[in-house]
């Protein structure tokens, strides 16, 4: 009896697996269409996507002469709230729209992308995911600066912005309204499949795998066969409870929860080079040498660098347009404010995080352990060096990024739904039941199943999205170039420069918090906030 | 603008309390009255996507309730038995640091709390109102039993 059922119950998992594989194979082969490089070398394959996610950041960094780099102090001093109005307090500061935007984007890019970007292109992906990463700033500020330009306020109040916006309304202006609705409505498919896909399925398949390895793998408490389906059936309920049933209060947990997480993961990390540190320098010479690796050949240099560039691109997100709705719901007057704080994203989500992850795993060489499939217990086995309990502590990290950046997609998810089929209950319903079901079958497939959708449904996001960015270059440029020039010319000032500035008697009172129907003095640029 | 006295309130009885002795000393002393309400919010807290979304349409409800709830019956309540010049004022943010930025504005004298704000609880966790503000008040701090 017992063993039937452990039959019935293997089969579920790959009867899953076997009605979503071929699907994800489909949709891979038509977004990572890659040009064969035979004349370089015999089957390096440079995937046109890829291309297409570092020339628009390139061109952006050259476009706006290295905006990211002169961008970082004023946008550290943006999130501190030096420049935060009075007059705006208890709305959404720079700080609060910047952590929201990054809980969405650290997520398991970080832990287990990182860990097959090394374990298949080897230590020098570090350098390359490093380099994709600065240049993925001026990309996210790009977007942020568009996101808040063209943002929507809703009647009654509301606030959300997006590509979708951006696209329609900011292509609009330049007599290109038709490709902007068709480029929106593209962006928004796409943004549905990412949600289900790099936004969920992957996410609960690497917190599925992390959580049966450390509970003792094949013959653990997770080892049996249905084991993925039932631990994506609790974790469905606990996204359930928070996006059907409103239940805040998980939710709110989670968001207090995950920036001290992401902290003390970044720690954990420095706990393994110290663990190490007679390794550093070798693993820091190898990252660089094998970035170049002169033995490989060209051939070895580009296949290094296009996992280095993809895995960076999945894990930042930038180019993508996500973040852009994130980011969207500031309450700034300027459009370039956000367009300056988002920078700080990919900073933090990639040059910092990403860089501990591939450092842990290069110093400790388990990407060159062929036992398991490269991903989450890739960087598992890394922490194993320092103590056998340190994989537990990474699987609360796994669980909690997972969980929180699931929450952020069904959000982005929502608001293409919405574009797509209207502010409804139906369709806010339909979607949240929908992408439930996805976290089930995220958890029961096979990594490489799930990782082949997530990447192509999340890039093919770019496709409409960097195609806007170019048409609306020049706005951007405007937007922060114009600010940039106010700035110096010591027309914004920081909150303590600006002197005698006390708000009129009763300071924010009903009044001015537009109580009594009335607006405190228009902002200098259109913005009906 | 002449010299205030400013009090805080957040509905509790000590409050209550202490707009009373603040009504006095301003009719003692010739003083303006500001009653002020803080909305306990941190532009460091971390929120989520759909928060943010609604965060406009929430600060206003937030700030509606206050004055309804707790600004316009003590109002009403002081204005009826004495002629002391009084207006309220609805802010959001760190309360003690709220109270002496608007003492600051206000020109204020004295800064009146009660001593029991709404949570011994959180009082224990994160220290209350009346102690931070002793620590950074510029002016005289009166606090109520």
């Amino acid at each position: 009896m017992t063993s039937s059922v452990n039959v019935l119950a293997a089969s579920f998992d790959e009867q899953v697996d076997n009605v979503f594989a071929p699907i994800s194979e489909v949709i891979t082969g038509i977004v990572f269409f890659a040009v064969p490089l035979d004349f370089i070398d015999e089957g390096v394959e440079l995937p046109l996507i890829v291309v297409w996610l570092v020339v628009a950041g390139i061109f952006f960094t050259i476009y706006l002469r290295g905006f990211q780099f002169r961008a970082f102090g004023h946008a550290i001093k943006l999130v501190k709230g030096d420049y935060n109005d009075p007059e705006d307090a208890g709305e959404v500061t720079h700080f609060q729209a910047l952590a929201t935007a990054v809980s969405g984007t650290v997520g398991l890019g970080n832990i287990a992308g990182v860990a097959v970007a090394i374990s298949l292109g080897g230590p020098g992906a570090t350098l390359w995911m490093i380099v994709a990463g600065l240049v993925g700033m001026c990309t996210k500020g790009v977007e942020c600066t568009l996101g808040v330009k063209y943002r929507n306020v809703y009647p009654d109040g509301r606030v959300s912005g997006g590509p979708m916006y951006y696209l329609s309304k900011g292509l609009a202006e330049k007599g290109m309204g038709t490709l902007g609705k068709v480029l929106a409505i593209a962006f928004c498919i796409f943004t549905l499949g990412g949600a289900v896909g790099g936004g969920n399925m992957f996410q609960s398949n690497q917190a599925f795998s992390q959580a049966r390895s450390v509970t003792g793998g094949e013959d653990g408490l997770l080892g049996f066969g249905a084991a993925g389906a039932v631990f994506g059936l609790v974790l469905a309920l606990l996204v359930g409870a928070v996006i059907i049933g409103g239940i805040r209060s998980i939710a709110r947990v989670t968001d207090k929860i995950v920036p001290f997480m992401a902290v003390f993961y970044v720690v954990a990390c420095l706990a393994v080079l110290v663990a190490n540190l007679s390794e550093v320098p070798g693993a820091l010479g190898e990252i660089v040498t094998e970035a170049f690796s002169p033995e490989a050949g060209l051939g070895g240099i580009v296949g290094v660098l296009i996992q280095g560039f993809r895995r960076a691109a999945f894990s930042n997100e930038a180019g993508l347009g996500s973040a852009a709705i994130a980011h969207s719901a500031v309450k700034t007057h300027e459009p370039a404010t956000e367009g300056h704080v988002a920078v700080l994203e990919p900073f933090v989500d990639t040059v910092v995080i990403c860089t501990m992850t591939a450092l842990a795993i290069v110093i400790t060489g388990t990407y060159a352990d062929d036992s398991s499939a490269p991903g989450v217990q890739t960087t598992s086995a890394a922490f194993e060096t320092v103590a056998s309990w340190f994989p537990y502590v990474l699987a609360l990290a796994v669980v909690l990024f997972a969980y929180s950046t699931m929450l952020a997609w069904s959000y982005y998810g929502l608001k293409a739904a919405t574009y797509l089929f209207g502010e409804s209950m139906v369709v806010d319903r339909t979607w949240k039941v929908i992408f439930c079901v996805f976290v089930v079958i995220g958890a029961s497939s096979t990594l490489d199943a799930v990782i082949g959708f997530s990447d192509s449904m999340i890039f093919a996001m770019s496709l409409a999205n960097i195609i806007g960015l170019y048409i609306m270059a020049g706005v951007v440029k405007r937007e922060l170039f114009g600010y940039r020039k106010r700035l110096a010319e010591g027309k914004v000032l920081p909150l303590a420069e600006r002197g005698v500035t006390q708000p009129a008697a009763g300071g924010s009172t009903a009044a001015s918090t537009g109580l009594d129907g009335t607006n405190p003095t228009p902002p200098p640029t259109a913005d009906p906030r | 603008m002449s010299a205030s006295i400013i009090v805080g309130l957040d509905g509790s009885e000590a409050s209550g309390r202490a707009a009373d002795a603040a009504a006095d000393a301003a009719r003692h002393h010739h003083l303006r009255l500001v009653l002020a309400c803080v909305v306990p919010w941190s532009p460091y807290a971390f929120t989520s996507a759909e928060e943010n979304e609604r965060r406009s349409i929430e600060k206003e409800r937030e700030a509606r309730a206050a004055r309804e709830r707790v600004l316009d019956p003590a109002l009403a309540r002081l204005s009826a038995s004495s002629d002391v010049e009084m207006e309220g004022v609805v802010r959001h943010g760190h309360p003690a640091e709220t109270l002496v930025s608007l003492a600051r504005e206000h020109d204020a004298v004295w800064i009146i709390v009660g001593r029991i704000g709404q949570s011994r609880v959180r009082t224990l966790l994160f220290g209350s109102t009346p102690s931070s503000l002793i620590q950074l008040s510029p002016v005289p701090v009166l606090v109520v039993p």
